[in-house]
């Protein structure tokens, strides 16, 4: 063992590690994709790891290991699971042999997602356990225990952390590499009774599968992660030194008043620090649920019988609380039990420790009536703590900084020589997932819609059929087009659509931090491969009009979007430049030039540059347009639409190739 | 004893690396450590954060209102936006450099970083300001300004830290071509004291 300070991911990462995982996939996205690279860098001759295609080719490669005794990792984001769900939903009835764990990553807030979905009723849904950390050393543990019960129970297994699990850091002991369980595949056994899904083999299983969970659900009342802690009440004396700190404390007889508070993942370990710093005045019990599926139901019996009042405390949906509502359903319990259903905590968004201690500070403080059967609120005192600060002087407003693109990327090209060459017309544009999200921001404004990943290209038809007379613009990114939008060109082709699409292509993943993907021509086993060509692709399903040209050659850009769009039928553009923060060398070779230059004699002061492109790098100081030389990367996009010439510098040699 | 750090800048000035630093140095003193910080679209030129907590008795990497022992951040505007984390007494270190935000520039407002910096002297915390923008005509180098901070909050003797262990982090973190820059940055912060 030796100690490390780790991201949550890269403690998951360690500890399938250290279970001797074989195989491992997955599909960037925030906040999962470290789990994944850091398998990567540290992995052993043992361990396969790709980023695939997508989640659903992530799921079923994964898949096909575990059938044949590979210990298997499949890593996502939730919305990732929504791609996967097809494979998942299936897997579900036939079970894997090798253990199976599957990574999701969830996002309250959402703070880098279109959703705020559960995993945890994902996991209940297709009945299968499901881990849920409530911190990087804990996740740790979990996915080693997660491998053991995939493999015992034949089935996949889910750990699901969520975003401050995942980027919070943590000194934590680790297995050494030598320590690390070596897992040896038996290889694939041919059974086709096994392996073959049809209805009368899931029908039997499904029947397997409920007794199984019954079970996990009586295993899991004893398991670690699922706890009941104590903590006493404090003495009389420190409670009326406490009362002088806290305003509008309730009348209270509360010699015998237990409080319950019922806690998971993130919130847990808020709870348990509030509670350990706070002067109690009442009895408390915390319940920990670590596995909200299934739920472990005698545990939350003993915790409901042993309390006379409950507070939930978890994010995203009500699950825990709702394990709670039907085990004290069915054993016909009277404890009252408050979260989300009944708005006592918030209904969406991420649980803060602010949030949480406000929330303890006023349920452990207010009065509470009981009549021995049951117990409720007194009044509607709500405790605080006394504040000493007077009014203070208003503080001056703050700057907004909606996240932005990039000084110096090509993205912002792109959208501005669509916007130029389009001006004046009727147009719709599809946007789609990735950095090039913020097309939409002002003053670009180029993103009409954004749904899902590859869903802009399908988007577009659809507009088209309604309004014939629109120009319709699908924007994809180069990973999101191997993702998910080939499908989506084949259909417009097929269906006879009138749609151009156009190709963000940036030589990588840009959003989630630099993934590669078929189209950089290397793989997370450090191999290098021959790239995939959008354009054969796009002229292998029939594209007949596609053109490739370098964004930041604003003229030949502006004139090919003009030309293009007015051609009938699908048609199809690629610009062509790299993310301006891949340091490749041919990529670095690009921004040699250094920051452009202002010239104060021909500046004329219309600001166009900066009210056209909305370039971090162009910025107003003591009233005049200035560069800021930290962030301008010479692209020159600037210099191109400056009316008097008054730019100069930026990059002069555009050309167009592979950069990656 | 227990030490609540938070760190704060915009996107692409840092913040995560001088907390990692902080972070290593504590550690190899054999204290527990968690921190947090920004991931994903807000590192887009966006206000990002670490928080930063060592010692026993911590269970989540987040900090509360009210608990931060030093407020560390590297522009003036953000400094502001993270204030109300700071315990009464917590020492404030701030860049004075603004960094201008597109939204600023293009709406025709005049955000400069005066006021708020203002402001945060005004405030009764203790304030420490450091001219970033001669730091960066004096070292060359607008990347390091994170461990020029770093180099003046060791100083104060606050951070729980020593400068000494934080080069030793230095010489252990960061690649071998920008420690003589990053050391460098280290005793610059240091001397403005």
């Amino acid at each position: 063992m030796h100690k490390e300070y780790l991201m949550g991911n890269e403690a998951i990462a360690l500890g399938a590690l250290a279970a001797g995982v074989n195989v491992v996939a997955g599909y960037p996205g925030t906040p999962s994709t470290e789990v994944l690279e850091t398998i990567a860098k540290r992995r052993t001759d043992s361990t396969y790891v790709e980023w695939s295609v997508n989640e659903k080719a992530a799921m079923e490669l994964a898949a096909g290991a575990a059938y044949s005794g590979a210990r298997t990792m499949v890593t996502m984001k939730q919305v990732g699971l929504n791609v996967a769900s097809d494979p998942l939903m299936s897997l579900e009835y036939v079970g894997v042999k090798g253990g199976m764990v599957i990574l999701v990553a969830d996002d309250p807030g959402p703070i880098s997602s279109q959703t705020e979905q559960d995993t945890r009723r994902f996991a209940g849904f297709a009945k299968l356990p499901c881990f849920d950390p409530s911190s990087a050393e804990e996740a740790y543990r979990m996915v080693q225990e997660a491998f053991a019960l995939s493999e015992e129970q034949g089935t996949p297994v889910f750990l699901r952390p969520t975003t401050r699990i995942c980027h919070g850091y943590q000194s934590l002991e680790v297995k050494d590499p030598e320590e690390y369980l070596v897992h040896t595949p038996e290889g694939f056994v041919k059974d086709s009774k096994r392996w073959v899904i049809f209805p009368r083999l899931s029908y039997a299983n499904h029947q397997k599968i409920v007794q199984r969970d019954e079970q996990l659900s009586e295993a899991f009342s004893t398991y670690p992660g699922n706890s009941v802690l104590d903590f006493p009440a404090a003495s009389p004396e420190k409670i009326k030194d406490a009362e002088r700190d806290i305003m509008d404390v309730g009348d209270v007889d509360c010699g015998t008043l237990t409080l319950g508070i019922a806690a998971s993942g993130i919130s847990y370990a808020y709870a348990l620090e509030t509670l350990e710093d706070m002067t109690l005045r009442h009895k408390v019990k915390l319940l920990k649920i670590g596995t909200p599926y299934p739920f472990p139901e005698q545990l939350a019996r003993e915790f409901l019988e042993n309390v006379d009042i409950v507070l939930c405390l978890e994010e995203l949906e009500p699950v825990m609380e709702d394990g709670l509502l039907l085990t004290a359903g069915r054993f016909h319990l009277s404890t009252p039990i408050l979260g989300r259903r009944t708005h006592t905590t918030a209904v969406a968004g991420e649980n803060t420790r602010a949030m949480v201690n406000d929330l303890l500070l006023t349920w452990l403080w207010q009065g509470y009536t009981s009549d021995g059967k049951t117990c409720s609120v007194s009044s509607s005192v709500s405790p605080r703590r006394k504040t000493t600060e007077d009014e203070k002087e208003k503080a001056p407003e703050l700057p907004v900084r909606p996240p932005v693109l990039c000084a110096g990327c090509p993205h912002r090209a792109s959208f501005y020589a669509v916007k130029v060459a389009m001006k004046g017309k009727k147009t719709v544009f599809c946007g789609d997932i990735g950095c090039y999200t913020l097309g939409n921001a002002m003053p670009l404004d180029m993103v009409d819609t954004c749904l899902c990943m590859g869903a802009g290209v399908n988007m577009a038809q659809g507009f088209g059929r309604v309004e014939p007379d629109t120009a319709c613009f699908a924007f994809v990114g180069d990973s999101t087009f191997f993702a998910s939008a080939i499908t989506g060109v084949v259909n417009a082709v097929y269906n006879q659509a009138n749609m151009t699409l156009i190709i963000l292509d940036n030589s990588t993943t840009a959003m989630t931090g630099h993934q590669p993907h078929p189209g950089t021509g290397h793989t997370m086993m450090g191999e290098i491969v021959a790239k995939i060509d959008m354009e054969q692709i796009l002229r292998g399903i029939g594209l007949t009009v596609v053109e490739t040209v370098n964004p930041l050659e604003l003229k030949k850009a502006v004139d090919t979007v003009a030309r293009v769009a007015a051609e009938p039928g699908v048609k199809a553009i690629i610009f062509k430049y790299p993310c301006i923060a891949l340091n490749s060398e041919k990529a670095k070779q690009l921004r040699t030039a250094g920051p452009v230059r202002i010239l104060p004699d021909k500046c004329i002061q219309c600001k166009k540059c900066i009210r056209e492109l909305g370039c971090p790098a162009l910025v107003v100081k003591d009233g005049k347009v200035a560069i800021d030389e930290t962030l301008c990367t010479g692209c020159g996009l600037c210099r191109q639409i400056c009316p008097t010439g008054a730019i100069e510098g930026g990059d002069l040699s555009l050309e167009v190739g592979d950069h990656a | 004893m227990r030490k609540n750090i938070i760190l704060t800048g915009v996107g692409g000035q840092g913040t995560v690396l001088a907390s990692k630093l902080i972070a290593a140095a504590a550690m190899e003193k054999g204290i527990p450590c968690m921190s947090a910080e920004t991931i994903g679209m807000a590192q887009r030129g966006g206000s990002v954060f670490s928080h930063l907590r060592f010692g026993e008795g911590v269970r989540s990497p987040m900090i509360a209102p009210g608990e931060g022992d030093i407020l560390l951040g590297f522009e003036p505007g953000e400094t502001l936006r993270m204030l109300h984390f700071l315990k009464p007494g917590g020492q404030i270190i701030t860049a004075i450099r603004p960094v201008i935000p597109v939204t600023s520039a293009l709406s025709g407002g005049d955000y400069d970083g005066r006021l708020q910096l203002e402001y945060l002297k005004k405030s009764g915390y203790p304030i420490l300001a450091i001219d970033t923008d001669q730091a960066i005509r004096d070292l060359g180098n607008p990347k390091v300004i994170n461990v020029v901070m770093l180099g003046a909050a060791s100083e104060t003797g606050q951070l729980g830290v020593t400068p000494e262990e934080l080069k030793t982090a230095i010489r252990n973190r960061i690649p071998e071509k920008l420690q003589e820059l990053n050391l460098r940055a280290l005793d610059y912060g240091r001397e403005l004291l």
